[in-house]
C-alpha cells in the first residue's frame, strides 16, 4: 500500500463533520502554522516540499506563492480553483464531498502564509451540492472559532467564503475563474500582469487548485523535506488520480508519485485491469487535453523504459512519443474503442467550452468538429486528415489562454498515433462503432 | 433592455412590476452580497442568478435579468451578457425537471449516447424540447465530472450516477410523482458516487 495523505480517512464514518475531522487529527496544521510558524516559514517548507500545482500545469506551489506582491494597505487574496471540468477529472469533487474540512483547513493555513484576510472557493455551478457540503464545513468552522477574526485566540484572522459558477470550462484557467469572480463572463485576461500582481478586484492574488490546497496540511505536519521524499526527483509527494473508462474499479485513487502506469492499471488496489477480460487500446493520461498514447507507449517509453506516474516520466519523449501527468484525469479505452469517435467528443467538447476571444481557438475548433463528424457519418476523405492536422497545428500557440493548445493536443496526438483509424474510415465510406458491450451493460447492471 | 432582447423574448413592463424575490430568497441574496467588499456586489452575480432562477419557473426571462440587474446596482446588459455566456443559465422556458446527461468520453464510452436515445423515446421528444406535460426538458452536458460513476445525467442540484436504463425509468417516475420544480439550490439532492 502506498503513502496516503489527502484521503486517507474517505472511508471514515461522519468524517465530512468538524467533530469526527478533529479527532483524526483534523486542523493540526492551523495549530502549528498559526501559533509555532511565521508566514515566511509555511512558505518556505512549501518551497522545500517541491509540491507541483495538482490542477494540471504543474508549477512549483511554492514558487507561485512567493511571487505575491505585498505593496502596503492593498488587500491580498486567495483564490481556490474548484471549477474542475477537464475531462476525465473527478478528484476534487471527491475530496470536497468526502473530507471537506481537509480543503477548509489548507485555505486557513495557505492563507496565513500569504496574508490573505479573506479567500473564495470557486465551484463550478453543476457542483452545488458539494458547494452546500464545503459550506456547511466553513460555518461548522466558524462556530469552532476556526474561521473568523482572532483565530484560536491567535492575532490572525480570516474569512472565507463559496462561490458557484454557472457552467464553463474556461473558468478552470485562473484569470477567467477571476473574471467569473467578478461576476463577469469567463473570458481569460492577457498576461501579464499575472494575478499575484493583479487579481481579484486588481489586488494580489493566488489561485490554487483544491487538491494543492488540500497537500499543505500534511506539508506542514511532515515538514517540507519529509514530503520531499515521496516520489521520484521532481515530481514529490501524492496525487490524486481519476480513473475512468474501461477498467474493472473506475474511482478516485491516492498514489505515490512513480509508481509504474502497468501497476496502476492492472494492480487489484488500482484499476483492476480492463473490463470484460478486454485488451486495452489507448489511454488519456491527464485529462482531456493532453496527448492519448497507445498501450505500448503508455506502458513503456520509446526507450523502452517503463512509464511511471510521474510529470517527468509521462512527458518522456515529448509529443511525438510521450504525453503529461496533467491534471491526472485517467482515462483508458478497450480495443473496441473507436479513436476517432473519442476525439470526437473532445472537439466537441472544447467547440462548446470556446470562449470566442480568439478567432483560432473560437472558429478552429468548430472546423474540427465538423471535419470529425464527416468521419462519423462516413463522408470522409482521406485529404480531411491532412486538413484536421493543418487546422489544429494553427491554433496551438495562437491564442490568450490554453484552451487553444488544449484543443489541438489531443487531435494532433490522435492522428500521430492512429491514423490508419482516420484512414480506414475515409477509405470505405462508412464508420462502424463496435463498442456493443457497453449497450448490454446499461442493461445489466 | 431593449424591446427585443433574444430571438423571441420581448420586454414586458406589466411582467417586469410582479416580479419580487420571496423573503427567503431575499435573505440568501443579501448574505451572497454580504461575502464581498463594498462596491463589489456585482460578483454576486453568477449565484444569484441561480436563486432567480429557481424562483422564477427555471429560467430567466428578460424581465427578471432586469429585476437581478437593479438589486445588484448594475446595468441589464451586464446581467445578459453573463446569463448568455454560461450552460446553466435558461433564457427560454423550461420544464420542470431540466434532464442534462453528460456526452462526454467517459460517459460516451459508457454508453451515454444510448441513455439520450431511450430518454427521448420515453418522453417522446429530441434534445432541447420539453415534454408535451411541461414535466421534463432534455438537454445534453459536456463533461460534469462524474467520469468514474459514467453515464450519468444531472437533475438540478442532483447527480444521478451509473445510469441503467431501469434507474432512468425510476428517475423520472419519481420527478414525475412528485411533479416539482427541480432547480440547482434545492437542498434535498441526491447523489450517488
Amino acid at each position: 500500500m502506498g503513502k496516503k495523505l489527502l484521503i486517507h480517512n474517505d472511508k471514515v464514518h461522519g468524517i465530512e463533520t468538524l467533530e469526527v475531522y478533529r479527532r483524526h487529527g483534523g486542523y493540526a496544521s492551523v495549530e502549528k502554522a498559526l501559533k509555532t510558524m511565521t508566514p515566511d516559514q509555511v512558505t518556505d517548507e512549501v518551497k522545500k516540499s517541491g509540491l507541483r500545482g495538482r490542477g494540471g500545469a504543474g508549477f512549483p506551489t511554492g514558487m507561485k506563492w512567493s511571487f505575491l506582491a505585498k505593496p502596503e494597505g492593498v488587500p491580498r487574496y486567495l483564490v481556490c480553483n474548484a471549477d474542475e471540468s477537464e475531462p476525465g477529472t473527478f478528484k476534487d469533487r471527491y475530496l470536497m464531498e468526502k473530507i471537506p474540512h481537509a480543503l477548509i483547513e489548507g485555505m486557513i493555513t495557505s492563507s496565513y502564509a500569504l496574508g490573505a484576510k479573506a479567500s473564495y472557493i470557486y465551484i463550478r455551478g453543476e457542483y452545488f451540492y458539494v458547494a452546500r457540503i464545503v459550506e456547511n464545513a466553513i460555518r461548522e468552522a466558524y462556530a469552532a472559532g476556526l474561521l473568523g477574526q482572532n483565530i484560536l485566540g491567535t492575532n490572525f484572522s480570516h474569512d472565507c467564503y463559496v462561490q458557484v459558477g454557472g457552467g464553463a470550462y474556461i473558468c478552470g484557467e485562473e484569470t477567467a475563474l477571476l473574471e467569473s469572480l467578478e461576476g463577469k463572463r469567463g473570458n481569460p485576461r492577457i498576461k501579464p500582469p499575472f494575478p499575484a500582481v493583479a487579481g481579484l478586484w486588481g489586488c494580489p492574488t493566488v489561485v490554487n487548485n483544491v487538491e494543492t490546497i488540500a497537500a499543505v496540511c500534511p506539508i506542514v505536519m511532515m515538514g517540507g523535506e519529509e514530503y520531499a521524499k515521496i516520489g521520484i526527483g521532481k515530481s514529490t509527494g501524492t496525487k490524486l488520480i481519476s480513473a475512468s473508462g474501461h477498467i474493472n474499479k473506475p474511482g478516485v485513487y491516492e498514489i505515490e508519485l512513480g509508481i509504474p502506469v502497468e501497476e496502476f492499471i492492472y494492480s487489484e488496489e488500482y484499476c483492476g485491469g480492463i473490463r470484460n477480460g478486454k485488451k486495452m487500446k489507448a489511454v488519456v493520461a491527464g485529462g482531456s487535453s493532453v496527448p492519448i498514447l497507445p498501450t505500448e507507449l503508455i506502458l513503456k517509453t520509446a526507450k523502452g523504459e517503463p512509464r511511471l506516474m510521474t510529470y517527468e516520466s509521462l512527458a518522456d519523449g515529448g509529443f511525438q512519443t510521450g504525453t503529461m501527468l496533467g491534471s491526472g484525469g485517467f482515462i483508458v479505452m478497450d480495443e473496441d474503442t473507436s479513436i476517432v469517435k473519442n476525439l470526437f467528443t473532445f472537439t466537441r467538447f472544447y467547440h462548446h467550452e470556446s470562449c470566442g476571444q480568439c478567432s483560432p481557438c473560437r472558429e478552429g475548433t468548430g472546423w474540427m468538429e465538423k471535419i470529425l463528424k464527416k468521419f462519423l457519418n462516413g463522408t470522409a476523405e482521406e485529404k480531411d486528415v491532412e486538413l484536421l492536422w493543418d487546422i489544429q497545428s494553427k491554433i496551438e500557440g495562437k491564442t490568450i489562454c490554453p484552451l487553444g493548445e488544449a484543443a489541438a493536443w489531443p487531435v494532433a496526438a490522435a492522428i500521430r498515433h492512429f491514423k490508419h483509424e482516420f484512414l480506414e474510415i475515409a477509405r470505405s465510406k462508412k464508420f462502424v462503432d463496435v463498442s456493443h458491450y457497453d449497450r448490454l451493460n446499461l442493461i445489466r447492471r | 433592455m431593449g424591446a427585443q432582447l433574444h430571438g423571441t423574448q420581448t420586454f414586458d413592463k406589466a411582467k417586469r412590476a410582479e416580479i419580487k424575490f420571496s423573503e427567503e430568497a431575499m435573505k440568501t441574496v443579501q448574505t451572497i452580497i454580504s461575502h464581498y467588499p463594498e462596491g463589489k456586489q456585482k460578483s454576486a452575480l453568477l449565484p444569484v442568478l441561480h436563486v432567480a432562477q429557481a424562483e422564477f419557473n427555471g429560467w430567466l426571462s428578460p424581465e427578471v435579468m432586469d429585476y437581478v440587474a437593479s438589486i445588484l446596482k448594475i446595468k441589464p446588459i451586464e446581467v445578459f451578457e453573463v446569463a448568455s455566456f454560461y450552460t446553466m443559465y435558461n433564457l427560454k422556458p423550461v420544464g420542470k425537471c431540466v434532464l442534462e446527461v453528460c456526452q462526454t468520453s467517459s460517459c460516451w464510452l459508457n454508453g451515454a449516447e444510448d441513455i439520450v436515445k431511450y430518454i427521448e423515446k420515453k418522453l417522446n421528444i429530441k434534445v432541447g424540447e420539453t415534454s408535451s406535460d411541461g414535466m421534463f426538458t432534455l438537454k445534453v452536458a459536456e463533461c460534469l465530472g462524474s467520469c468514474g460513476t459514467a453515464p450519468m445525467l444531472q437533475c438540478g442540484a442532483s447527480y444521478h450516477e451509473n445510469l441503467t436504463y431501469e434507474k432512468v425509468d425510476k428517475i423520472l417516475a419519481d420527478y414525475k410523482q412528485e411533479g416539482k420544480l427541480r432547480s440547482y439550490t434545492d437542498l434535498d439532492y441526491k447523489n450517488t458516487l
